[in-house]
């Protein structure tokens, strides 16, 4: 027990060399600071994949770790997005507005400036006057406080809610996805004051920042995500490396003996469904100004769905199967989609990738289930000559698919 | 007789050709050619002229004219410019005259010009008709008359419906012809003893058409008076500024509207004000940039205005005395107060009954909405709730079950045909849906149930895009037959449509067989055997496989029969299934898990909630949706393992 | 000598220069950014093979400017973030000269930023809010005062509507209609309470409590007519609604905005007759120019029973104008191509001329039509052409707004203060 962090857990020093690696190999392919290798959208594409590992990782600490599967995290992501594109959208709004007031015979009233924003950022809805929840957007810092504030606050009530009653297992499942569904039916509405079925866009344009060209700040926003996913991961490590990580293992494999042991179960629970949650509030906050739009489609039930499809495709209960999961989905996806795949010609019918991949995907994650559950990250246990314990009685220990503890075998 | 049918005949012969040959025009087609301008512009603002000079002309020949014309059969021809009424023949359309009824010729389509009045001529066409078709002999033609009536009546139009009421053959038609009297009368009768005795007459009644009479006469506007109202106006209620009804502002708006007191000054007015008065970097005093502060541009406002160059910046006690001056009345616009009197006692008797109407036809509403989220989740109830599998698929097997029924219509037309083979059908397609999902999946994954989750919802989205790609993401028809086309009309406020209705009985159907297989028949009990302990239910000689494949195969099935239903009341797309599974759900865990009794209440419970919400919010159905989901989550606080809850089970097991 | 050295070296250059230039530019890329996966895929294919079709005959005619056109189709597949992305990616990696795509304006705002930024040129097809002007964007659809307006005004006077019903789905196109509507009407005379407005979730279906809303609108004696920007699939679950409980035209008319042939070849129309639709083409619009259309396009496609729709016009309008506008600029560069759109003119499918403005909008006719039994609309009313207006007039602050490129070169300029108050979009 006296080894240091990073000796017992030899991935994390891996994990990090390899993202380092790949950090500098696509700023120096960049167009903007290299090379021009990888064109800027491209670089866009690979800085929100990080963001999305950077998710990956929190619902891996979620479900892979405390059996949680929470399909509301994705609303977290979502509403971080929200936070930040309220600052970004307000201040790029006000330096426009001021600079058309600058010409006035008379100088403008602070109201009049407000006034004015609201009139720009909510004419496109039909209507100019700042809703409350808009009361702190003039302000960066406290926007990038709310980006954690706000989904950790959420996650707070709902799991103290939800875990006070005992709810877990699928039914938590399916009141986490209700919640999702509620908060985005909630910001469909115009009513809500974030611009309903628009939701908040040009985010990719960085208030202050006019001169520097898309191809820089793409390569900015890649170093950003690139080191909130390393610090991420080094946290997401140092809290199931210890006693507390031994503890939510054993809330996910029998919840029941980890109370009679003592320990506050709903405690460590709420704990954890709430600092992943902010884990996800950043992501969403580093992926949105990437991506240039956040709307309410994205919070969708659906979203959290791919994102537990993610985990388990990458193999749940070790970080790095999170982060290979959601790379290599998401990725595999843009190229289905994008319609770069070539379409097979079966002679009497042609596939064309971009209608049956998400076929594909949904065979692909039974498949997973039934046969692999250990996901794509099973193949370093082969690798390593890792091999779970035989049980009889399979009902006794934990979901085959989680990676259980060294203990087991010894 | 016969000779003189002839003579007519050959009159009418001899003017047609004496027409072609000296362009001598019949009476009626003089009188068109008259108007023609304004019938081709076809327009309702400029169109009565015409309509009344047709009507007017006491032409026999008058009330065909009309007829045509309203059924858009009156064409033009481009060459000469006459009208005919026009039917479709080989090789174009046969034309013919208007004066003598006769066939003039067949003319190509390109050769005419098609009259089509809008909805609104077609009415005032129909109007126009009534006095010709009042006592027509023709029902059909009776009753067109007296829907014109009901649409759009006029004080002349009173009388000729009084006549014709005593000769009425047809019981309903008089029926219609005397109430339409009574509302006429409300309307337009000069007495007014007469008109209140109708009002009274009618006072009980809940029908929009008796509603859309009295209220027209207890309309009110928002009038000044210098001092108090005079007393020959009908005044409904005096309004105090400063009120709830009446705000200052608007108050004020009002009077300086009228003329009565100078406008306000408005910060836009000041700003635009003191932008003119720039001199040398201020205005009157007061330097430019400091006027970004709205008090200094006040100050500098009021330095303007005292020097004579603007309107006086008003003060608050100012406006307070200019409206104390001046009283503020919601006058009617109808003369007589015992009319309006008799109306407002009338309309708070009918607003009285139409509000409990509305509450009963908001609980049907409610009622319908929950029979669907029941059909929805009674499969689910029988796999999630009895034998504990998630299925997230189980919405795609509604769609299953409404896109089997989309195919069945377009191979067998007869819509009643199609619905009675659709159903069954249906439940084939998705039992043995199920029953494959059961072996190949589900099957190897009892007592893991995230992974059911998951891997069922794999299934889910993979049949969604399967679906996609062989329909197509647009929706597709699926229509009920005629004979539930329609809708129960119990009166003007309370209806409910058939297809509702059917919903609701299937709805009950299925519960009862619910209750019959799980209580009454050996599966039921090999079932709920199985789900208690399949251990011991395999050690009695039960197949616990076969058992499980079989009832999951039963709760698809009904899945699918629901689809078919909520298809034919909503509509056939891959995302039909997605938009009820989350409902679903909820359906079953708020009622309680492995009790129909308490899907049924959940059911309930979701639907009268949702119309109660939709109901406190009109404006805003999705915000009711929002806040329904809400109360769920809080209401599982309270009651985790739902409304109805088995003993020893809680909503983590 | 000297000078005509000069004259024969410049000659020399400017041949080497122009063989560059076309030997570059060949083939010319047209961008068509059209989702053809998700919930948009229906209605944007159709687009999508309406721009390879008109790609095809351009290429037969010739080509431009002495190149072949060649278009690259990506998939934006509904997702609107992926539209920015793609943007980006026609504008960068495939070097288009000019982009045809978007439907819905929440896609067009992922867009803008995009196509500003990188100065591209979109064609955007299908009717919007307004409320926008944009320097790299020409706006083929129609603008509230050519869609909505009008259809008010033909319920105002034709229809002697005094009560209206405005029924939308809750997005931004129906949000801003609505606002303008209700402003115009107002206007109008048309008291506050007169105005009924409610908005319902996309795909909604159960319509059973709204419908008899509308109904006991008329209560007060007044016509009653239904205004519907409802979108998508949500509308035939309302005319299910509409037809059970067995409201005529007659009595409660509705004119809907997004409901097209595409939409109507979903429903069972007979119990529909009547009902009206604004738009700026119909299928049923008898020219023979319209005629020709018609052929083509199901010629190119391959089955007689598929509808011709309004945006599909706008395509066709609009990729002519474009052609017709690098033809005369002698390059597909887009200022200069922008230059010689203002004021471009091609004949309609209605039976007029269209010309693009210096606002960016097209001036075209507003059609009026009535349901029929077979899915199709009967046009009873074609107005004059009308241009476009990026600015309504009809809201208090758009009032003052005006968009021209040409002489102002600014698309949101204040005629009250006399300042352009922003050149780049507000997204």
């Amino acid at each position: 027990m006296n080894r240091s962090f990073l000796a017992r857990n030899p991935s994390v020093l891996i994990f990090l060399a390899v993202l380092g690696l790949f950090t500098l190999a696509v700023t120096f392919a960049s167009e903007g600071l290299g090379m021009g290798l990888i064109s800027t959208s491209f670089v866009k594409t690979l800085g929100k994949t990080l963001t999305l590992a950077l998710i990956a990782v929190a619902m891996d600490l979620v479900w892979g770790y405390a059996g949680i599967l929470s399909l509301g995290h994705f609303a977290f992501f979502g509403l971080g997005g929200y936070m930040i594109g309220m600052w970004l959208m307000y201040e790029r709004t006000r330096q426009i507005v001021v600079e058309s007031m600058a010409n006035a015979a008379i100088p403008p009233t602070d109201q009049e400036i407000v006034d004015a924003i609201g009139t720009q950022i909510f004419g496109v809805v039909g209507s100019s006057d700042f809703p409350a929840i808009w009361a702190f957007a003039d302000s960066l810092a406290i926007q990038l406080i709310l980006v954690v504030a706000v989904p950790g606050v959420l996650a707070l009530v709902f799991g103290w809610l939800a875990f006070r009653s005992r709810v877990t297992g699928v039914y938590l499942s399916i009141l986490t996805q209700a919640m999702t569904l509620a908060l985005s039916l909630y910001l469909f509405q115009n009513d809500s004051g974030l611009r309903g079925n628009n939701g908040l866009s040009g985010l990719q344009n960085i208030p202050h920042l006019d001169q520097v060209p898309q191809s820089v700040l793409s390569v900015w926003f890649f170093w950003a995500s690139a080191l909130a996913l390393a610090l991420g991961y080094v946290f997401a490590a140092w809290v199931v490396s210890g006693k507390f990580g031994s503890v939510i293992r054993g809330i996910r494999d029998n919840e029941a003996r980890v109370r009679f042991l003592g320990y506050s179960v709903e405690g460590y629970k709420l704990f954890l469904f709430t600092v992943t949650a902010m884990i996800a509030g950043i992501a969403g906050a580093l992926y949105y100004p990437q991506a240039g739009i956040v709307n309410p489609a994205e919070i969708a039930p659906i979203a959290s769905i791919y994102l537990a499809v993610w985990v388990a495709i990458g193999g749940r209960g070790r970080l790095y199967g999170a982060v290979i999961g959601a790379v290599f989905v998401s990725l595999v996806s843009t190229w289905f989609t994008g319609g770069q795949a070539p379409d097979v010609n079966l002679g009497f019918y042609t596939i064309s990738w971009v209608d049956w991949w998400t076929i594909l995907l949904g065979l692909s994650f039974v498949a997973v289930t039934l046969f692999a559950p250990k996901g794509i990250s099973g193949i370093f246990d082969i690798w390593t000559g890792r091999r779970s314990p035989q049980r009889h009685g399979a009902d006794l220990g934990p979901d085959p698919g989680s990676l259980r503890e060294k203990e087991a075998e010894e | 007789m016969l000779k003189r049918i002839f003579l007519t005949v050959l009159a009418a012969v001899l003017l047609a050709s004496q027409a072609k040959a000296q362009d001598a025009l019949g009476p009626m087609q003089t009188i068109l050619q008259a108007n023609a301008e304004i019938i081709v512009k076809s327009s309702r603002k400029t169109i009565q002229p015409a309509i009344d000079a047709v009507a007017g002309s006491g032409l026999p020949q008058a009330q065909s004219v009309l007829e045509a014309w309203q059924a858009k059969d009156m064409w033009r021809r481009k060459a000469d410019g006459l009208f005919f009424r026009a039917e479709k023949a080989d090789g174009g359309y046969r034309l013919i005259d208007f004066d003598s009824g006769e066939v003039v010729g067949v003319a190509e389509k390109g050769d005419l010009k098609q009259i089509k009045p809008n909805s609104g001529i077609r009415a005032l066409i129909g109007t126009a008709l009534v006095t010709f078709q009042l006592n027509d002999p023709d029902r059909v033609k009776r009753e067109e008359a007296l829907t014109s009536l009901e649409r759009d009546a006029n004080a002349a139009l009173l009388e000729p419906l009084r006549a014709s009421i005593e000769a009425e053959p047809d019981p309903d038609l008089k029926a219609r012809k005397l109430r339409l009297e009574r509302l006429l009368t409300i309307s337009y009768d000069p007495d007014e003893a007469t008109r209140i005795a109708a009002i009274e007459d009618m006072a009980g009644d809940l029908g929009v058409d008796v509603r859309a009479a009295l209220n027209p006469l207890v309309a009110t506007k928002l009038r000044v008076f210098e001092g108090t109202p005079p007393a020959d106006v009908n005044v409904a209620r005096l309004l105090k500024p400063g009120s709830d009804a009446l705000p200052r502002e608007e108050a004020y708006a009002l009077l300086s509207d009228a003329g009565l007191a100078p406008p306000r000054v408005t910060p836009e007015a000041v700003r635009a004000a003191l932008a003119e008065h720039i001199e040398g970097g201020t205005v009157a005093g007061v330097a430019v940039t400091a006027l970004s502060d709205p008090a200094k541009r006040v100050e500098a406002y009021r330095a303007l205005a005292d020097r004579g160059l603007v309107p006086p910046y008003l003060a608050e006690d100012e406006i307070s005395a200019a409206l104390s001056a001046y009283s503020f009345a919601e006058v009617y616009a109808e003369p007589s107060p015992a009319v309006t009197d008799a109306a407002e006692a009338a309309l708070a008797r009918i607003n009285t009954k139409v509000g409990l109407n509305q509450a009963l036809d908001l609980g049907l509403d409610a009622l319908s909405l929950g029979s669907i989220y029941f059909l929805a989740a009674i499969g689910l109830a029988i796999t999630f709730g009895v034998m504990g599998v998630i299925n997230m698929a189980h919405g795609e097997f509604i769609m299953m079950g409404a896109y089997t029924g989309y195919v069945v219509q377009q191979l067998i037309p007869n819509h009643t045909a199609s619905i009675a083979v659709a159903i069954p059908l249906a439940f084939l397609v998705t039992f043995s849906a199920g029953v494959v999902l059961e072996r190949l999946v589900i099957r190897h994954l009892y007592n893991r149930p995230l992974e059911t989750l998951l891997a069922t919802f794999g299934i889910s989205i993979a049949l969604q895009q399967l679906f996609k790609n062989i329909f197509g993401t647009q929706a597709r028809p699926l229509t009920s037959p005629d004979w539930l086309g329609g809708a129960w009309v119990l009166n003007d406020v309370v209806s409910i449509s058939y297809i509702r209705i059917a919903i609701f009985v299937l709805a009950l159907l299925f519960l009862g067989l619910f209750l019959f297989i799980m209580k009454r028949t050996r599966l039921g009990l090999e079932t709920r055997a199985v789900t208690q302990n399949p251990g011991m239910a395999a050690a009695m000689g039960i197949n616990p496989g076969r058992v499980n494949m079989l009832t999951f195969g039963l709760g698809s099935g009904i899945a699918g029969i629901a689809g078919v239903a909520i298809g034919l009341f909503a509509k056939v797309t891959s995302e039909l299934g997605a938009d009820y599974i989350v409902q679903s759900f909820m359906t079953v865990v708020v009622g309680g898990v492995g009790n129909i009794w308490g899907t049924l209440l959940g059911a309930g419970l979701i639907g009268s909630l949702q119309k109660g919400i939709e109901w406190l919010n009109p404006s805003n159905t999705l915000a009711a949706q929002t806040y329904m989901i809400i109360f769920i989550i809080i209401f599982i606080q309270f009651r985790p393992r739902g409304i109805i809850a088995l003993k020893g089970r809680a909503a983590g097991d | 000598m000297k000078s005509i050295n000069t004259v024969l070296a410049g000659t020399v250059a400017l041949a080497a220069m122009t063989g560059a230039a076309s030997a570059a530019d060949c083939p010319i890329k047209v961008g068509v950014l059209h989702s053809l996966s998700g919930t948009m895929a229906i209605s944007e294919t159709t687009l999508k093979d309406t721009m390879l079709m008109l790609v095809d005959e351009q290429n037969k005619k010739g080509g431009l400017l002495g190149c072949d056109l060649e278009a690259v189709v990506v998939d934006p597949a509904s997702d609107w973030p992926l539209f920015a992305e793609k943007a980006r990616e026609l504008l960068t990696v495939h070097n288009v000269d000019v982009i045809f795509g978007n439907w819905t304006s929440v896609s067009r705002k992922s867009v803008l930023p995009v196509i500003e930024e990188l100065n591209g040129l979109l064609f955007y097809p299908v009717q919007y809010e307004g409320e926008e002007s944009s320097k790299n964007v020409f706006y083929t659809g129609a603008a509230p005062n050519q869609q909505a307006i009008p259809a008010v005004d033909y319920y105002l006077e034709e229809l002697g509507v005094e009560k209206f019903a405005l029924l939308g789905t809750d997005y931004v196109y129906p949000r801003t209609t609505n606002n303008i509507l209700e402003s115009y009407l107002k206007m109008k005379g048309i008291p506050e309470e007169d105005i009924f407005v409610n908005y319902t979730p996309f795909g909604h279906s159960d319509w059973s409590k709204i419908v008899s809303d509308v109904v006991a609108l008329a209560a007060d004696g007044k016509k009653v007519g239904v205004v519907s920007t409802i979108n998508g699939d949500a509308n035939i679950g309302f005319y299910k609604e509409l037809a059970a409980q067995g409201i005529s035209a007659d009595d409660i008319p509705v004119v809907a905005f997004s409901v097209g042939e595409e939409e109507l070849s979903g429903l069972d129309t007979s119990n529909l007759v009547g009902h009206l639709a604004a738009w700026n083409y119909f299928m049923s619009a008898d020219t023979p120019e319209n005629a020709e259309f018609i052929a083509k396009w199901h010629e190119f496609i391959g089955d007689d029973t598929r509808v011709t729709n309004d945006p599909m016009e706008a395509h066709y309008i609009g990729f002519n104008m474009w052609v017709n506008a690098a033809t005369e600029a002698g390059t597909t560069d887009v200022d200069a191509v922008r230059e010689h759109m203002w004021g471009q003119e091609f004949p309609n499918l209605t039976g007029g001329t269209d010309v693009m403005g210096v606002n960016h909008h097209l001036s075209k006719p507003v059609l009026i039509g009535e349901i029929l039994a077979d899915g199709q609309f009967d046009i009873i009313s074609q107005t004059d052409p009308v241009p476009g207006d990026a600015w309504t007039d009809y809201l208090p602050e758009s009032a003052v707004l005006i968009s021209d490129w040409k002489n102002l070169g600014c698309g949101m300029y204040n005629t009250e203060t006399k300042t352009c108050v922003q050149i780049k979009s507000n997204y």
